[in-house]
């Protein structure tokens, strides 16, 4: 059996930087594992720009983003398989894998970096009733046959969902010569970025009908048209709104899961909102060995945070084989998400295995206005930062000290929540 | 001249096809759709009835309980996934509890073996997610799950490889007594037939009162389902049934073949007799009902939800007979639940008629046996790394969500009436059928699909006629 220090599960740009985060730090032994003909993941079909802005202060489209990283793994002399999936990873850490080459194998690993990435909701998920013809697509499946094999999945477009995909996906089609009629988001509040609803749908006038989703899809074969109704505040279609749009093809961006079954079989525990594991400051599982980075471990708005989440979980990986202190002893801290906050990444801290600042991140739950993000060690406020404008569809970010957590010994819990002035 | 005409390749037809290919005969298979398994035989609840439903001395219930008997034997030659799982007609309140004892006579009546009514305690143990309310339940040993998909295509292809001609997309518009026979006009021509086999599913009142004067009417009876993720599959390990109401059986909650939970069907007659949408208050149903026997049902975990329809004949019997008034056209009517537990019967059952009246030889060369598709999950480690080295497409992963490989897709596209669309890759080996629903596995099956069929992707389809998946190339209008 080959045996490495660290496999990595997964080529796309959290694979990667876990990998490069993992050689800087002195870990000579690593192999990635891709399912996919290339490197890169998702980026590959995402071409337009917007990446790097935070990573290479420049503005990249997804391919560049990623060959950025593929030159960096191929300049370290990284190892990776393509066209190779990984069918399961036993809980001490045998990975069983193949491809069309090599076959069934089986590799040996110290530490595992898990950085599968996510997929789409499909429409099932959302129980929309009515036939199920041709021509109903995730945004995601649209965008890598435009993007990547040059295909038009339709000419009249309803996009259900304001995921960043679908609002992406929207200026896509528009551009390669398709009528997007309309957008509709059953919350109240755009589910992507800002910049996205300015740059993809204001600048070509297509219409975001908020508190709208579909009720029917019609078509036999293809599809003809939807339903389109406005919902109540408890999100229930209103049935005198209803409003028929013709279309030949309705494209979905209601969600991504973190593709974790792989995870789950080797005995991870999950997060409940984030669907991804629950992992400490190294980004390290329940498992000790096992980390997780990217839109696996939640999923993301910006495609440089998953890089700098991930080169940590690749520092902390080489750490690890490296014989770091064993953690079982230290203090462990949980992170109480409260008001506001859904979820908090990590989820728990040991602060004697902390460097000097440690991000956390998080998503709120609701639109906020002039609200603040509140900090408190156990009953003790400490960190308090207004912020003009929140939305679920934006990743919140807070920094925490390590010398500041070492004044409180006896802390039993850190709590993060949102507060109105 | 043929023989024998089947108009309608569902679970009837096939099997009838299939019973029909061990005789002498020229037989043809017409079905309107682009494939085998494309109506009533695709969407419903995949069960193997135990026989204690119907009424006692009707045709469904001795066709039920022989078809049932028959199903190993057919999975087991035409290698097709069935499990006899049992099931479970569970009882919530104390005075429904005579309708259980009913329901227990009556399947003994009918021939069904193992039945038992099994109280609270030892049925906890038995499936430990039914609801508290619960009180007891008429436990059937021999129900069990196919694959209806599987069940179907490997009884055509059984058929198909024994000398049974098939013609698709093929739809049947005019049929007229002629001497000796029947004249059946389609879109793509006139065939001649002494027998015509009526195995149309909603269809079979048009075809039948197109010869007789005894009208039949069929009523397409809608049912809905959802379908949960495989994380769900092991919620209940036996077909769990409600006490059977007025318009059918009840919401069930079950495992699947492959590893699935379903929960439907609802119940409502339609109109349309192409009426396989799903509707709000179809789904709401679904939602509400079936938590009401099985309790913590995961529902956040569906991945689709669809409706099929059900063939129904106001008599609630099935209709297998020569017409009365027209000799040489025999129905296959009305055959909704137990319609897929009963097909290998009704197969058996028309052939016999047939061959009264034809009286032919034996078809010398009939082979009984099939061999599927290969799954290489189910090999051995050590089996799949041989398999692999020999044939690298087979660890080439195209669907990730099921795990399908290139080999099987180009399996389900090679074989005797092999896949032609998405759709028909999806029954056969079922990429796109998991949590992503396609959503990865799409363009790269189009592209085997296209390869295979030397065509360009904008031709493939999702099912046959008008389904294309592409509309064009980029910009091909600017």
């Amino acid at each position: 059996m080959k045996t490495y220090d660290i496999v990595i599960i997964g080529g796309g740009p959290a694979g990667l930087a876990a990998a490069v985060g993992a050689k800087n730090s002195g870990c000579d032994s690593i192999l990635i594992l891709e399912r996919d003909k290339e490197l890169g993941g998702i980026l590959n079909q995402c071409i337009h720009n917007g990446f790097g802005l935070h990573t290479f202060k420049e503005e990249l489209t997804g391919p560049e983003y990623a060959a950025r990283y593929i030159e960096k793994v191929q300049q370290l002399q990284i190892q990776y398989l393509l066209n190779t999936m990984v069918v399961e990873i036993s809980p001490d850490k045998v990975i069983t894998a193949m491809n069309g080459k090599e076959g069934l194998m089986e590799i040996s690993a110290k530490a595992v970096i898990l950085a599968m990435g996510c997929r789409e909701r499909p429409r099932g998920a959302l129980n929309i009733p009515g036939y199920r013809p041709a021509g109903i697509y995730s945004a995601g499946t649209a965008q890598r046959l435009v993007n990547m094999e040059g295909y038009l999945p339709g000419r009249e477009i309803v996009i259900l969902g304001s995921g960043d995909i679908g609002l992406i996906m929207a200026r896509r089609m528009t551009l390669e010569g398709a009528k997007v009629k309309v957008v509709a988001e059953l919350m109240p509040y755009c589910g992507g970025l800002k910049r996205n609803i300015v740059q993809c749908l204001e600048d070509y006038n297509i219409p975001l009908k908020l508190s709208h989703t579909v009720v029917n899809i019609h078509g036999k074969e293809r599809v003809e048209g939807v339903t389109l109704a406005q919902v109540d505040e408890n999100l229930h279609p209103i049935k005198e709104t209803e409003e028929y749009i013709p279309c030949d093809t309705l494209l979905l961006s209601v969600g991504l899961i973190p593709e974790n079954e792989l995870s789950l079989e080797m005995g991870n525990e999950m997060g409940k909102v984030t669907n991804g594991p629950i992992v400490d400051e190294s980004l390290e599982t329940n498992i000790e060995g096992v980390f997780a980075c990217g839109n696996v471990l939640h999923v993301h708005d910006l495609v440089d945070f998953v890089s700098s989440e991930a080169e940590t979980a690749g520092k902390n990986a080489a750490l690890y084989v490296n014989g770091r202190k064993a953690k079982e002893k230290m203090h462990l801290i949980p992170i109480h998400h409260e008001e506001g906050v859904r979820y908090t990444v990590p989820a728990h801290i040991h602060p004697e295995n902390m460097e000097e600042k440690l991000t956390i991140r998080f998503r709120v739950g609701e639109v906020y206005k002039n609200a603040f993000i509140v900090v408190y060690f156990d009953e003790q406020q400490v960190f308090k930062k207004k912020r003009s404008f929140m939305a679920p569809g934006e990743m919140e970010e807070i920094i925490l000290r390590k010398e500041q957590l070492l004044d409180f010994p006896q802390l039993e819990k850190i709590r993060v929540r949102i507060e109105k002035e | 001249m043929y023989d024998v005409i089947i108009i309608g390749a569902g679970v009837s037809g096939t099997a009838c096809a299939r019973e029909l290919s061990r005789l002498d005969l020229k037989i043809l298979v017409l079905e309107k759709e682009e494939d085998v398994c494309c109506g009533t035989s695709k969407a419903n609840s995949g069960i193997v009835h135990a026989g204690y439903d119907a009424v006692s001395g009707s045709l469904m219930a001795q066709l039920n309980v022989r078809g049932n008997e028959l199903m190993e034997e057919w999975a087991k030659e035409l290698d097709f996934p069935f499990k006899r799982t049992g099931s479970l007609v569970v009882c919530r309140r104390e005075e429904d509890m005579p309708l259980l004892w009913e329901l227990k006579e009556r399947g003994e009546k009918n021939g069904v073996k193992g039945l038992e009514i099994i109280e609270e305690k030892e049925l906890k143990e038995m499936e430990e997610n039914l609801s508290c309310e619960v009180i007891a339940a008429l436990y059937a040993p021999t129900a069990g799950i196919v694959c209806p998909f599987g069940m179907n295509i490997a009884m055509a292809e059984n058929a198909y490889t024994n000398g049974v001609e098939f013609q698709f997309d093929t739809l049947v518009t005019k049929i007229e007594k002629i001497e000796k026979g029947y004249r059946i006009d389609t879109e793509k021509g006139s065939f001649k037939t002494k027998y015509v086999v009526n195995a149309a599913g909603v269809y079979a009142d048009i075809f039948h009162n197109m010869v007789s004067e005894k009208k039949i009417e069929i009523t397409p009876r809608k049912g809905e389902y959802c379908l949960l993720d495989k994380k769900a599959g092991n919620h209940v390990n036996k077909v769990i049934f409600s006490l059977p109401g007025k318009l059918g059986k009840g919401i069930l909650v079950t495992p699947t073949v492959h590893g699935n939970l379903l929960l439907g069907p609802t119940a409502a007659d339609i109109e349309e007799k192409e009426g396989i949408n799903t509707t709000e208050e179809g789904l709401k149903e679904i939602r509400e009902k079936a938590g009401l026997n099985v309790k913590n049902l995961p529902l956040g975990q569906v991945i689709t939800s669809f409706a099929g329809l059900r063939a129904h004949e106001k008599g609630h019997e099935f209709i297998i007979k020569e017409a009365e008034d027209a000799k040489g056209f025999i129905d296959c009517a009305g055959i909704e639940s137990p319609g897929l537990t009963s097909a290998p019967a009704i197969g058996e059952l028309v052939a016999k008629m047939i061959k009264e009246g034809l009286n032919p030889k034996e078809n010398k060369k009939f082979e009984g046996r099939r061999k599927g598709i290969l799954f290489p999950h189910k090999l051995t480690k050590e089996e799949r790394k041989q398999l692999i080295k020999e044939h690298p497409e087979y660890g080439n992963i195209i669907c990730r969500c099921e795990m399908i490989s290139q080999g099987e897709i180009l399996d389900a596209i090679h074989r005797p009436l092999g896949a032609k669309s998405l759709d028909g890759i999806k029954r056969r080996v079922r990429a796109g059928f998991g949590r992503c629903q396609g959503g990865f596995c799409t363009p790269k099956i189009m592209e085997i699909l296209a390869t295979e069929y030397g065509t360009e992707e904008n031709t493939i389809t999702k099912m046959g006629k008008e389904s294309i998946l592409i509309m064009g190339r980029n910009k091909d209008q600017l």
